[in-house]
């Protein structure tokens, strides 16, 4: 059975960890996302469901266990926030670059440097246009609610394993500290040995003589093996921007300008909508719950159903913009309103931002 | 009186002639060639196989485990 | 007794083992790697754990191990092979691990996660190879380089005023509570190879009980190639130099301080 609990983001979605079946959590302390391993620690789910929780010395550490339980076949996981996923970032490649499947969590704040601990949205690029070395990317989900908190947990890890692919949650420190009703799912219980040997053959679980031994790599020093390698990794991307993309779509059949917005900065611009419909304007609301893959599609078709422009809201000095403008591809207007350093567009602001981007 | 007699098998073309083996020889059995294999090292081979004990020291050495000890009694 | 009498396969006394295949070895003529290599999957093979065993090759000369070896291996980045060992260990407790660093990955960029590594005493095997010289890039100065030492980035001689000291990363190490075992060898004779193995074999049948306290086995090593030596010239220079500021030994067994680390 389901349970209803009033929690914060951050506990939402490390009970949702446990609910998963997750193996193993590594992490390192940092404002916001704090509470992910206190709660972890506290429910001490080692007695439970077997499920390890571990405080490493670094968030380095912490994403190379990632990586070193993952490549043996387990659901590992860490989170972090902004500061902490910068030093994850060599992780993050090797991890692309071993097609690993894992979860990372970022409760972003402000940046750059040290920046603040406020609620942020400016690592969109460091996220899907990047971060670490190599042409790679991470399945991205950006959860704009504690339930969406808890819920993309297990979501980011099918989508993980399903595409041997790692997968980051980018939340906010707004997400992560709010307290909301959840409806959390029930426990899965985590898979044997033997599930994760037979549904994991690529994994370092110890050779069987007679049989090939497993490498977790991503070194490949021959420059056509090498690039065959990429090729690969393209042909999945390419699969999973066709089949995985996630979004929200609000009173977006008449609208005549749709605000795109993920996380905290959908739930004002959800507010904002509202005042722009009472005041006459056919306005729609996009809510990309993949960031990558992007609703580029979706954009496309808001357009050929008569949508004029797009203003991407963000907590940033414009990242996602860039990836609204590939969509709309000239045939609509496209502009970012935004707010930096840790502040939050008001309804209010974005509202006036609507009605000077629509003259 | 039995006599433990020895003898090695060096594969020439993997060995990269370190000449590690032929210090470690109490008995000076083994020897550098003067010919080169297809890498251009020059392989360790048995200069004297009467002396050789299959002590196995050559072998415990070798940082190319391109070595292999035969050893047996030889009794009259 | 001629040749054809002797070289029998009933007369075989030593083979290379199984767990090493029969891909030519990537190191220099010489090279302590190629020995270490050995004699650990030796040991694996002959305490029949390689089914459950799992290992963690570097970043410097031996970062293509996982070719040699027929067992199960991930290859991590640089220095953080302590950490993916940690990452598995604690998932597969009943697992062997063992990871296989040179002095750079352990004693410089890896540091942190090699001594909390330690500290937390995970019950792995670490393999410190020691060459006092960063092998693969050719020839730089090392955490581990002598006082004086010529490198191409300490052309003029380490200068212990402005580079800082030779690091007795493993004496510091072996200070350290949950560390079990703790010991400096070498493969620069044959004695001493059968000695080093018999502390590889030591190492694992300690972590198979499964307790904390980590195993930690510094194998001092040759780089002729580094050195500008010969094979031969190389070992015996380490004897008579490497040996005197990194004196071998075990240092910590099951927990207790052989003898005091700090060496004046």
């Amino acid at each position: 059975m389901s349970e209803l609990r009033l929690m914060k983001g951050n506990e939402a979605l490390a009970e949702a960890a446990i609910r998963a079946g997750v193996d193993a959590y590594y992490g390192y302390p940092i404002t916001p996302q704090s509470e992910v391993m206190e709660y972890l620690m506290k429910a001490n789910p080692e007695k439970t469901t077997g499920m390890v929780v571990l405080q490493a010395e670094s968030e380095v550490a912490s994403i190379n266990m990632v990586y070193g339980a993952a490549g043996a076949g387990k659901m590992a996981m860490t989170s972090s926030s902004s500061p902490g996923v910068s030093l994850m970032q060599e992780g993050i490649s090797y991890i692309a670059g071993a097609e690993l499947p894992c979860v990372v969590v970022n409760v972003v704040r402000g940046g750059p440097g040290l920046g603040t601990i406020q609620p942020s949205q400016a690592d969109y690029f460091q996220t899907v246009k990047g971060g670490g070395h190599g042409d790679y990317k991470l399945i991205t989900l950006a959860p704009a609610s504690v339930q969406e908190m808890a819920d993309f947990m297990k979501l980011a890890f099918d989508l993980a394993f399903k595409y041997r692919n790692p997968a980051m949650i980018l939340s906010d420190g707004a997400i992560g500290q709010m307290m909301e009703k959840v409806e959390l799912f029930d426990p899965i219980p985590r898979r044997t040995d033997e599930e994760v040997a037979l549904q994991c053959p690529w994994a370092t679980t110890g050779r069987k003589r007679g049989t090939q031994k497993r490498v977790i790599t991503s070194l490949r020093l021959v420059a056509s093996v090498q690039e065959e390698f990429n090729i690969k990794l393209q042909n999945k991307y390419k699969e999973i921007e066709e089949k995985e993309v996630r979004c929200e779509m609000l009173q977006c059949d008449d609208a005549q300008y749709v605000i795109v917005a993920y996380g905290s900065s959908a739930r004002t611009s959800m507010k904002a909508v509202e005042i722009a419909r009472k005041n006459g304007m056919k306005v729609g609301l996009l809510r990309p719950q993949t960031l990558w893959p992007f609703p580029s599609k979706q954009i496309e078709t808001l357009i050929n159903n008569g949508a004029k422009g797009f203003l991407s809201v963000e907590m940033s000095a414009g990242q996602m913009v860039e990836d609204v403008k590939l969509a709309a591809n000239g045939k609509a207007k496209v502009e970012h309103y935004g707010r930096m350093g840790g502040v939050i567009a008001s309804p209010q602001d974005i509202y006036e931002a609507l009605k000077k981007f629509a003259k | 009186m039995a006599k433990v007699r020895g003898a090695v098998v060096i594969d020439t073309e993997k060995c990269k002639g370190c000449g590690l083996c032929v210090e470690a020889c109490k008995f000076q059995v083994l020897q550098l060639s003067q010919h080169v294999n297809l890498k251009g090292y020059t392989p360790a081979f048995m200069a004297n196989f009467e002396n050789c004990t299959g002590c196995t020291n050559c072998a415990t050495i070798c940082p190319d485990a391109v070595i292999t000890v035969y050893r047996v009694k030889e009794t009259n | 007794m001629e040749l054809q009498d002797i070289i029998k396969e009933e007369n075989i006394v030593f083979k290379k083992t199984k767990l090493l295949n029969d891909k030519p070895l990537s190191y220099c003529p010489g090279c302590g790697h190629g020995t270490v290599h050995r004699i650990l999957m030796e040991t694996i093979e002959e305490l029949g754990i390689d089914e459950q065993t799992i290992g963690i090759a570097p970043v410097g000369c031996a970062v293509m191990a996982y070719e040699f070896m027929e067992i199960d291996m991930q290859e991590a980045a640089h220095g953080r092979a302590p950490a993916l060992a940690t990452g598995i260990k604690r998932v597969y407790p009943k697992k062997y691990v063992f990871t296989y660093q040179g002095d750079g990955d352990l004693a410089a960029i890896g540091t942190a996660e090699t001594m909390h590594c330690c500290n937390r005493g995970e019950n792995i095997l670490i393999i410190f190879i020691n060459n006092g010289i960063y092998g693969m890039t050719g020839g730089q100065m090392a955490p581990t380089t002598l006082e004086g030492a010529k490198t191409s980035t300490s052309p003029y001689g380490r200068d212990v005023s402005t580079m800082g000291y030779p690091i007795r990363i493993t004496e510091l190490i072996a200070q350290l509570p949950a560390v079990r075992y703790v010991t400096r060898q070498s493969v620069h004779t044959p004695a001493a190879v059968r000695k080093a193995k018999a502390a590889i074999k030591k190492a694992f049948e300690y972590q198979a009980e499964g307790k904390q306290g980590t195993c930690f086995i510094e194998f001092l090593s040759n780089c002729n190639s580094g050195w500008k030596l010969s094979p031969v010239q190389a070992n015996k220079w380490m004897e008579e130099n490497t040996f005197k500021y990194y004196v071998p030994g075990d240092i910590k067994d099951n927990f207790k301080l052989l003898k005091n680390p700090i060496i004046e």
